[in-house]
């Protein structure tokens, strides 16, 4: 791998403290470092610079020079470079640091400047906090009362433009709360490259609009959400729902496919109510798809499992645990793990099929990469079976090779870990030949005609980490408590691979304490433990596994390790 | 989209005038309304694809400028100066008169299809107020009399037309 050549640093004074930052950075992020906010609405990080909101204005000075022999102006009293203050505000979003580059962003011009900007703002914006579902986190609320003049001049009409318009499937505006900032339009145009949205009758009834006859709907609409600095832009599905400060936050990653993009779920009193992209700017920068977004519906639905269940009634877990253990006794036992579970949850499945001798299999699931935030393997992580060792050449959508197996007699038991086996290939006769075992969060025709059933948890519900695409391991956090009969997955396989093994030692279910073990017996992992995996994740050596043909291809941050070299 | 062949070799002449195609979407929307009298929605989508834009960067200049018109206006569009000067010296009489003439009113096409009247603001020439601009021609000192006998004229030419 090739080192990233090291960025050329320029050192910048903001406020009279000086620093070091790349160069090309711009006053906004520059000031970040040096943890001095420079209010803003138009400017993102992740889109291009536009300047319309004006509300960074910001003082700027440079090193005086002699204009005939460019030799530094140094002022007596200081001994110091003088410096030239431009009697004019900029902008800091579209103000590059350059060398020497003096900023004031407390001064009672830029003070002023920033009172004016939000007195505009403020003068066609509805006073509607109390029924807006932004309030909380919304940027005119906190830089009105941060920056703001704290009282209204203005006794006019305010305009009148739409409310409620339905931009999309997904996405309401609301016109009047708009401040024009053209987020929303320049992520479509420059992310979602769905270029719908725009400013029409531009002047005092500018107006936020989709085509006439077109829809935002592309996969990504909600993203326009996040990035709306009002409440201009809101959610169908979130709307009026519950108020953002009421919420827990909670450090999760989207399980919709091997891009692993990580997502915060905001949830209250053991109910979820939605899911938001976390800035990871190697993963998905601070983006998400629209699909990710409804997944956490799958905690809440009729078809949970909440009882153990042993041949068609309710029981219970070491009951069932005991039953499992004599099928195990009779041999002829397969595994089928899931690129959905977790690492650790993989880690037991390998543990059990290496104390049974069993074969363990794993199904693959393969739809269509956008290109995006979408890869074309739908499992969030495969790539951990393969680092846990649970595989080694990577799955196929039919489990081809355990049916065969099946029907010659060689299997009596199949543990699946939550893959409907059905789905995967089996008939309902090979499933009737043999005695299933099954974990897993929902009812399907494998549950059904499971012979031993544990409830398991959702990845919502559970701590664990899974392994991307890029072999980045990410971990996730329990943001709710599980769903009430449901048991940790990660508790149920301990008690079965004890069950198995010959000396029956209890092995580790907690996540800490498994992950001593996994990371001593896994070398990929090395000294990684769970508690001090950054929440960014870690980047896995992948070179071990650097030949399979994945079935990804490029993504947001991810290249293929080698153009495909004739696969077809 | 229906054009005349002409405007459709002066479209394709103009485009190359311009580094970039999309810096020729202000001359095309003249040409088109030049065409056609107005900006349809299947114009401004054609625009767009002409010159591999996304219909929506159309549709916001066609908002902006009050020159371009979404709907369709009568044969002759009569344009009265209502800017400080001509409206002192008798702009809102010439227009009251001009709509009393065609039966109709501001912003909307006479009945008899001919016309429409509309408020414009300064055509520069305030030395011979009130001004009126019927199509390209401009009309100086247009009092009520003056008004009359250039609708009598509108109306003789539509005539024969016939």
């Amino acid at each position: 791998m090739i080192a990233p050549p090291k960025p050329e640093l320029v050192t910048v004074n903001i406020d009279g403290r000086e620093i070091a930052v790349p160069k090309g950075t711009n006053i906004i992020e520059a000031a970040r470092m040096v943890s001095v906010d420079v209010p803003h609405y138009c400017y993102h990080p992740k889109l291009t610079v536009v300047g319309n909101c004006r509300m960074c204005l910001v003082e700027m000075g440079l090193p005086a020079v002699d204009p005939a022999t460019k030799a530094p102006i140094m002022d007596p009293a200081t001994g110091k470079q003088k410096i030239n203050w431009m009697p004019r505000p900029t902008i800091g979003c579209a103000t590059n640091a350059s060398p020497g580059l003096h900023i004031r962003t407390t001064s009672p011009m830029v003070k002023e400047c920033r009172e004016g900007v939000m007195e505009f703002l403020l003068i066609n914006h509805p006073l509607d906090c109390p029924i807006c579902d932004q309030a909380g986190e919304c940027k005119l609320q906190e830089q009105a009362t941060g920056y703001g003049r704290g009282y209204s001049r203005f006794i006019e009409q305010k305009n009148v433009k739409p409310k409620r318009t339905l931009l999309g499937p997904r996405v309401v505006l609301d016109d009047e709360r708009c401040v024009l900032c053209s987020r929303c339009i320049r992520f479509c145009k420059e992310v979602a490259k769905d270029d719908v949205l725009g400013f029409i009758d531009r002047g005092s009834y500018s107006t936020l609009t989709a085509y006439p006859g077109k829809k935002l709907e592309n996969n990504y609409s909600l993203n326009t959400v996040d990035i709306c600095p009002v409440g201009a832009l809101t959610s169908t599905d979130f709307r009026f729902k519950m108020r953002v400060w009421f919420l827990k936050q909670t450090n999760s990653i989207d399980t919709e496919s091997s891009v692993g993009a990580n997502t915060v779920v905001w949830s209250r009193e053991g109910v979820i109510y939605r899911l938001t992209p976390r800035r990871n700017d190697a993963v998905n920068d601070t983006w998400m798809a629209d699909s990710g977004r409804l997944l956490y519906k799958q905690v809440r639905t009729d078809d949970r499992l909440a009882t153990v269940q042993v041949n068609g009634a309710e029981s219970g877990r070491d009951i069932a645990v005991n039953a499992a253990s004599e099928r195990f006794k009779q041999g002829g036992v397969a595994i089928v793990g899931s690129g959905r579970s977790s690492v650790e949850e993989q880690f037991l499945a390998k543990k059990l099929a290496a104390a049974l001798k069993a074969p363990a299999y794993l199904v693959s699931r393969v739809g269509k990469g956008d290109n995006l935030l979408i890869s074309a393997d739908r499992n969030p992580n495969v790539r951990g079976a393969l680092v846990t060792g649970l595989i080694q050449t990577l799955p196929s959508a039919h489990l081809t090779e355990l049916a065969a197996s099946i029907d010659a007699g060689r299997i009596k038991t199949v543990v699946s870990l939550g893959e409907d086996l059905t789905a995967a290939g089996l008939s309902a006769a090979q499933l009737a030949k043999v005695s299933v075992i099954y974990l897993g969060t929902h009812a399907n025709p494998t549950s059904a005609a499971a012979k031993i059933v544990f409830p398991g948890l959702t990845v919502f519900e559970k701590n664990g980490t899974f392994v991307n695409q890029q072999f980045r391991l990410q971990k996730f956090h329990k943001a709710v408590p599980g769903f009430t009969g449901a048991i940790d997955d990660l508790t149920v396989l301990a008690k079965l691979v004890a069950a198995a093994s010959s000396s029956g030692t209890a092995v580790a279910s907690e996540i800490n304490a498994l992950w001593t073990s996994l990371a001593a017996e896994i070398p990929a992992l090395g000294t990684v433990l769970f508690k001090n995996l950054p929440e960014t994740g870690l980047l896995l050596d992948s070179t071990p596994w650097a030949g399979l043909p994945y079935a990804e291809s490029a993504t947001l941050h991810y290249q293929l390790a080698q153009p495909a070299l004739a696969t077809a | 989209m229906n054009l005349k062949p002409e405007t459709f070799s002066r479209i394709d002449e103009v485009i190359p005038h311009y580094p970039v195609k999309r810096s020729a979407a202000l001359p095309l929307l003249h040409l088109v309304q030049e065409d056609q009298g107005y900006i349809s929605q299947e114009a401004i989508e054609w625009i767009a694809a002409k010159l591999e834009l996304q219909p929506i960067n159309i549709y916001e200049l066609v908002t902006f400028y009050p020159m371009f018109r979404q709907k369709p206006i009568g044969r002759r569009h009569i344009k009265v100066c209502r800017t400080l000067s001509c409206a002192l010296m008798g702009g809102y009489k010439a227009c009251g008169e001009f709509e009393k003439q065609f039966n109709t009113h501001r912003g909307e096409i006479s009945p008899d299809g001919e016309v429409t009247i509309e408020f414009v603001e300064c055509l520069a020439s305030c030395g011979t107020a009130p001004v009126v601009m019927i199509d390209d021609d401009l009309h100086e000192k247009v009092d009520c009399a003056k008004a009359r006998e250039l609708s009598a004229r509108i109306k003789t030419e539509a005539a024969t037309r016939q």
